[in-house]
């Protein structure tokens, strides 16, 4: 019911100036909102009419929420005498710059149709706030960089890419003023790089690591950078300590290359876990898989790699023995230290928790000790009495230090132990069956190596994937001989990885023909 | 304290005659409704209209300074009764809440007001939490407008629009002695924009007139024969007595176009897509120009038949764009047409979707329809938008796109006190498998979505333990388990769920979430809240409000963080042998609220030298073997994934990130669920006391001498 209540016979003009649209896809506490606000601010203060608005409501709480700003030039307005009516949503194929302020919320802007080739600049931060569904994956189903990154490239006319909020974070200031910095530097917007500082001291907040983060954001735009931005962690070679020398040569001289770097890896970590005969005595397992390989595989020698990967891991086991060697390093302290941000005249205290449970403790113990230990009832209750609940223990204090350096020095008496015993078993188990199955089925074999990746985690979870474990190594023997037994044995996998209970597993099962 | 404050922006309600305001659309609904001589305003929080409640808050010094009385209602249907002070006294009165929740609530009060009729102007403004962005069912405020008789305005949404939608609100309700609501969609309320402003308007007739001088007039009580006069007078006088002003103020608006055989009928509040709409069809520009003629209703309800006939005169065809369904709207225009035999051709839901939102491709594509099917030379030479194009196929990697975008469900917030009970009921399932839980409105309804998957039904604000109420049998010993938030039990659960239990001998739990807050709406005070608040009482026991009502088992968890604590009183409530209804009362203060209270405080104490402790939760990566089962028991957003350092494991481990404000719940739930030894917590100790630097003096040499002995054993492994 605004000002002009009955317009005379209108003529439809089609104005030089038009609309410029921008949408922000952000999450809660992201600051879109402020990134919209200092936007209409530099708008208003060139001379432009400027509108936001939001659908925030609960998506505040850490949901996705889109942001939409348009601006129209006052002078437009002024030849027209009339005020523009601007839109409250974007249209697809209608918006000139998308800024997001993640890989995936990019990834949304796109699927919406907001970033066209014709016209839309999209601006994205490359770094990932995983959704919940990639955290709670017992494994990792973490999406496809690549394919974010590549639809970016294919959907928008230009693609404006960096880890804005590692620049945010260097200068102490959110990821908002780095993407709005990043925005001055494209220069899609008809404003100096001026203005967008002036909107950023007008607000007023926290305006120095603003100014900071703007900076950094804008200069990341406009200089070419140094080949920043490193996505995978994978190692591509392994620093090998003297003591290693011989067993290493070893490794080059008898093993095909591709394995090399997990067998040197995994050696190293045998060595770091308990000694250098461990060590070879790694490598000696896995001779026969090395030869079986070589006779039935497809040159690709992806069987010796994931049978080293996942012997490894299995030898290296983590028991309490390990968690305390872990946990008290030098490296270790510093890594935390690090980690916190604590700073040089700060102190830090490290608390632990740990939950020993009567089991980690016979696993430490000479077996026959620990047998005893189990079978005599009032010595377990008395022991129970003190794992009954979680114990919070301070690394940093000299008594919780010392605790946790006798339970390390225990390493020495590893191999005797009823854990050690135990595993050692069911390693052999595992490892005999590669070879043979190599000899009928290679397909069968490699996914039979990669079967212990179902093993992790403490107590109760180890637990389930070591049963799930056996229970697919049960099955191995069922489907053997079969065409397909490949690829039943990778779906129980899967499936086993899919949910720690079991039950989808159990069910895969019975789905096996017969 | 609420989650944003306004008391920078309150300023702007002081500006005068001629100056212009620029802001939110709900602090110009703030502004218009001083500038029409407002006496009392009530109301309750939640999106879209949050603000306008925080806003009011805020602005208490001004609102006393012009004698207006401000209240933070107890419910809806609080903040409608209160408008019983407009039906005998020349009283302009306005309320506000969520809708359609709120008018739910509130519509017994409503009808009666609508019934009796009011003198003094009143307003319901009501957010329109419809289409993207909403969180609730997707109804119509426009049916309760119908049934109960009261006039619904729909502005078109620009700030001028919506001011003048008040000011005319008031007016039309006295015009017509009925109470007026006023519909704001969400993006109208967060719309900035600017109007020119007047100065605020102190009401002649005062609280303090009418308290001092009381009328009473039995013909406004809805008691017979009075009620059924009511009826009469809704349709003899006062409809017409509303659309008579309807016209005469020119509420609605007519744009004009040369294609004058067609037209278009839309809602106030579709305006801006419209136009943009007829602009990307060549039909129309950035000024609102168009080609086709333009009915535009601020008024959408009642139906000004005069005006309908007079646009349709001459007409071939009529395109009605009225968002969301049933299409009142449209029926009422068939009916009106039909009985004026006038042969307009009427479009709208043939062409346009019945439900959900409106969005401008929508919209362009039933405009296209209309247009293709009368007047297809329109579109001569004028290329398609892109929204509208079917030609260009989206290249293989944007297709690709799809599987990779995962939704993003709103969740609890980092540190957030609620997610430990639901860690613990996780917990508690485990031990003694699932129980029927009844959910409640607030942020604990996240519970409801992964990791946590906990929750059955949800029935309304504050009826959690209601609707558990007919799982009331002796024949099984297992109970059920309803949730509700301390902003519900004070909306109505103390009454309709815990009396209710209390009364029909129910043997359930309740677990009453107290975060001090109705924190899922902005973090607003409540009777419970433990803060001081000046124009409100507080620090109210809600366990002293359950045992009034007769409940005699009550426990109280001040620390929900302690999960195994939570767990064990869960167990313990759910197999107890004592009858009767069990109430836990999980108390913690909102992290959002808790953080900007003391991260400015811990600041200043820092900055003094004094001795300062910031907590921070870690994950060793050596010890992660990458299970995630921790996040599976929490999903923290700072609780998250990183890639393996370890070139050995293929899997992800868990990492903590910046934003963990050290609530402890990683620990806590490594301890409960005997999770994994990874988890360690940093106590960063800023300005150290002399005792801790003399630990630290006596403890960190012989640290160091053992660590340098494990240096040697591991020296030679790595280069």
């Amino acid at each position: 019911m605004a000002s002009n209540l009955t317009a005379g016979r209108a003529s439809v003009t089609t104005p030089t100036g038009k609309v410029i649209s921008i949408a922000i896809l952000a999450m809660g506490g992201e600051g879109g909102g402020v990134l919209a606000d200092w936007l209409v601010d530099v708008a208003e203060n060139a001379g432009y009419y400027a509108q936001t608005t939001s659908v925030p409501g609960v998506a505040q709480r850490t949901g996705a929420t889109i942001y939409y700003v348009e601006m129209f030039p006052e002078s437009e307005a002024q030849r027209a005498g009339k005020e523009p009516v601007l839109g409250l949503m974007p249209v697809p194929g209608e918006v000139d710059v998308v800024v997001a302020s993640e890989l995936m919320e990019a990834g949304r802007a796109i699927q919406r149709g907001l970033v066209s080739p014709d016209r839309t600049l999209l601006i994205a931060s490359e770094h990932r706030v995983y959704s919940m569904s990639e955290r709670t994956a017992v494994a990792d189903e973490r999406v496809d960089t690549e394919k974010l990154l590549e639809a970016a490239n294919a959907a928008a006319k230009r693609f404006v890419r960096g880890d804005f909020a590692r620049i945010a974070e260097e200068k102490g200031s959110v990821i908002s003023a780095s993407l709005f910095g990043a925005l001055a530097a494209t220069g899609a917007l008809p404003f100096e790089r001026r203005q967008f500082e002036e909107a950023v001291r007008r607000g007023g907040v926290g305006v120095e690591s603003s100014l900071a983060a703007f900076a950094a954001g804008y200069a990341s735009v406009s200089e070419p950078r140094a080949g920043q931005n490193k996505t995978n962690t994978d190692q591509t070679s392994v620093a090998i300590g003297p003591r290693l020398r011989e067993l290493a040569t070893r490794i080059r001289r008898d093993f095909p290359t591709v394995s090399h770097i997990v067998l040197l890896a995994a050696v190293q970590r045998a060595a770091d876990y308990q000694d250098e005969a461990y060590a070879a005595k790694y490598l000696d397992l896995l001779e026969r898989v090395r030869d079986a390989d070589a006779q039935f595989g497809d040159g690709n020698f992806a069987l010796i790699t994931e049978t080293g990967r996942y012997l490894a891991l299995w030898m290296t086991y983590e028991d309490a023995v390990r968690v305390a060697d872990l946990k008290i390093r030098r490296t270790r302290f510093e890594r935390v230290r690090q980690e916190v941000k604590a700073g040089p005249n700060q102190l830090i205290e490290i608390n632990e928790f740990l939950h020993p449970s009567l089991d980690e403790i016979t696993d430490i113990l000479p077996a026959r000790f620990s047998r005893f230990l189990l079978n005599t009832k009032p010595l377990r209750r008395l022991i129970e009495r003190f794992t009954g609940k979680g114990r919070v223990i301070k690394t940093s204090s000299l008594t919780g230090f010392l605790l946790l350096y006798g339970l390390a020095g225990m390493r020495r008496w590893r191999r005797g132990s009823l854990r050690f015993e135990g595993e050692y078993k069911a390693i052999h188990r595992w490892l005999q069956m590669i070879p043979s199955l190599a000899a009928e089925n290679y397909a069968l074999a490699l996914e039979v190596a990669e079967c212990p990746r179902l093993i992790k985690g403490y107590g109760e979870t180890h637990a389930n994937g070591m049963r799930n474990f056996n229970v697919i190594m049960g099955a191995v023997s069922r489907v053997r001989g079969r065409q397909d037994a490949a690829a039943i044995i990778r779906k129980l996998r899967e499936v086993a990885l899919a949910d720690e209970s079991g039950k989808k597993l159990d069910r895969a099962l019975q789905e096996i023909s017969p | 304290m609420s989650e944003r404050s306004f008391k920078k922006e309150v300023e702007k309600l002081r500006l005068a005659e001629g100056e212009e305001f620029r802001g939110e659309g709900i602090l110009a609904v703030t502004k218009a409704l001083l500038e029409s001589g407002v006496s009392y305003v009530g109301g309750y929080q939640g999106a879209p209209i949050s603000h306008l409640m925080d806003v009011l808050t805020d602005a208490a010094d001004i609102l006393k300074s012009l004698g207006v009385h401000f209240e933070h209602s107890a419910s809806e249907a609080t903040a409608a009764a209160t408008l019983a002070a407009s039906v005998h006294y020349p009283l302009r009165g306005a309320i506000t809440f969520k809708s359609t929740v709120g008018t739910n609530v509130a519509s017994d009060a409503l009808a009666n007001l609508a019934s009796g009729g009011v003198t003094g102007g009143c307003l319901i403004i009501v957010g329109e939490d419809y289409g993207e962005g909403s969180s609730i069912m997707q109804e119509r405020s426009h049916a309760f407008a119908m049934k109960s008789q009261m006039w619904l305005l729909d502005p078109r949404p620009n700030l001028p629009s919506i001011v003048r939608a008040i000011e005319e609100g008031f007016a039309l309700s006295e015009a017509s002695n009925t109470p007026v609501m006023l519909e704001l969609r969400i993006r109208a309320c967060h719309v900035y924009g600017r109007f020119t402003a007047k100065d605020n308007v102190r009401p002649q007739f005062t609280l303090k007139d009418a308290i001092e001088n009381p009328v009473r007039d039995v013909s406004r009580i809805v008691l017979p024969p009075a009620s059924f006069l009511h009826e009469q007078e809704k349709v003899r006088k006062r409809w017409p007595a509303a659309q008579q002003y309807i016209q005469e103020r020119e509420l609605n608006e007519f744009f004009t176009g040369d294609v004058e055989d067609l037209g278009i009928l839309l809602q106030g509040g579709m305006y801006n897509t419209v136009v943009r709409a007829l602009e990307l069809l060549g039909l129309g520009d950035v000024f609102g120009n168009s080609r086709i003629p333009l009915y535009v209703l601020n008024v959408t309800y009642p139906l000004v038949d005069d005006e309908v006939k007079r646009f349709c005169a001459g007409k071939r065809a009529l395109l009605v764009v009225e968002e969301g369904q049933p299409d009142f709207i449209e029926q009422n225009l068939n009916a009106i047409l039909r009985r004026a035999e006038i042969q307009t051709k009427l479009h709208g839901k043939d062409m346009l979707p019945m439900g959900g939102e409106y969005t401008a491709a929508l919209v362009l594509k039933g405009l296209l329809e209309f247009v293709r099917k009368y007047a297809p030379e329109l579109m001569e030479g004028h290329a398609l938008p892109t929204a509208l194009r079917t030609d260009t196929a989206k290249p293989l990697a944007v297709r690709n796109v799809e599987s990779e975008v995962h939704a993003r469900p709103p969740s609890f917030c980092t540190g957030c006190p609620e997610r430990p009970i639901f860690s613990a009921m996780k917990l508690v399932e485990r031990e003694l498998g699932p129980h029927h839980v009844s959910c409640d409105i607030g942020c604990h309804l996240f519970s409801i979505l992964p990791p946590f998957n906990i929750g059955a039904t949800t029935m309304g604000y504050g009826l959690g333990w209601a609707g558990a109420a007919a799982f009331n049998t002796n024949e099984t010993q297992k109970r059920t388990i309803s949730i509700m938030g301390d902003g519900g039990f004070w909306h109505n659960g103390l009454t309709s769920g815990v009396g209710n239990a209390v009364f029909n001998k129910n043997d359930g739990v309740l677990v009453v979430i107290d975060n001090a807050y109705t924190a899922a709406t902005g973090g607003q005070d409540i009777l419970s809240s433990q803060a001081d608040n000046r124009i409100r009482t507080t620090k109210i026991s809600i366990a002293d409000a359950v045992r009034g009502v007769g409940v005699k088992w009550v426990r109280t968890v001040t620390r929900t963080y302690d999960v195994a604590g939570m767990r064990d009183l869960l167990k313990e409530a759910l197999t107890t042998k004592q009858k009767g209804p069990k109430v836990i009362i999980a108390q913690s203060e909102c992290t959002l609220n808790r953080q900007r209270r003391v991260k400015p405080l811990m600041k200043k104490l820092a900055q003094q030298g004094k001795r300062v402790v910031r907590e921070r939760f870690g994950v060793d990566s050596d010890t992660c073997t990458g299970d995630h089962s921790c996040i599976r028991l929490s999903g923290c957003p700072s609780l998250s994934i990183k890639p393996n350092p370890d070139p050995l494991r293929k899997d992800p481990v868990a990492t903590v990130l910046d934003s963990c404000v050290g609530c402890g719940l990683c620990g806590e739930v490594a301890h409960a669920a005997v999770l994994c030894p990874s988890f360690f917590r940093a106590d960063v100790i800023t300005n150290p006391s002399s005792w801790d630097r003399v630990k630290a003096r006596v403890t960190q040499p012989i640290i160091s001498f053992l660590q340098r002995r494990i240096d040697s054993r591991l020296s030679g492994i790595a280069a």
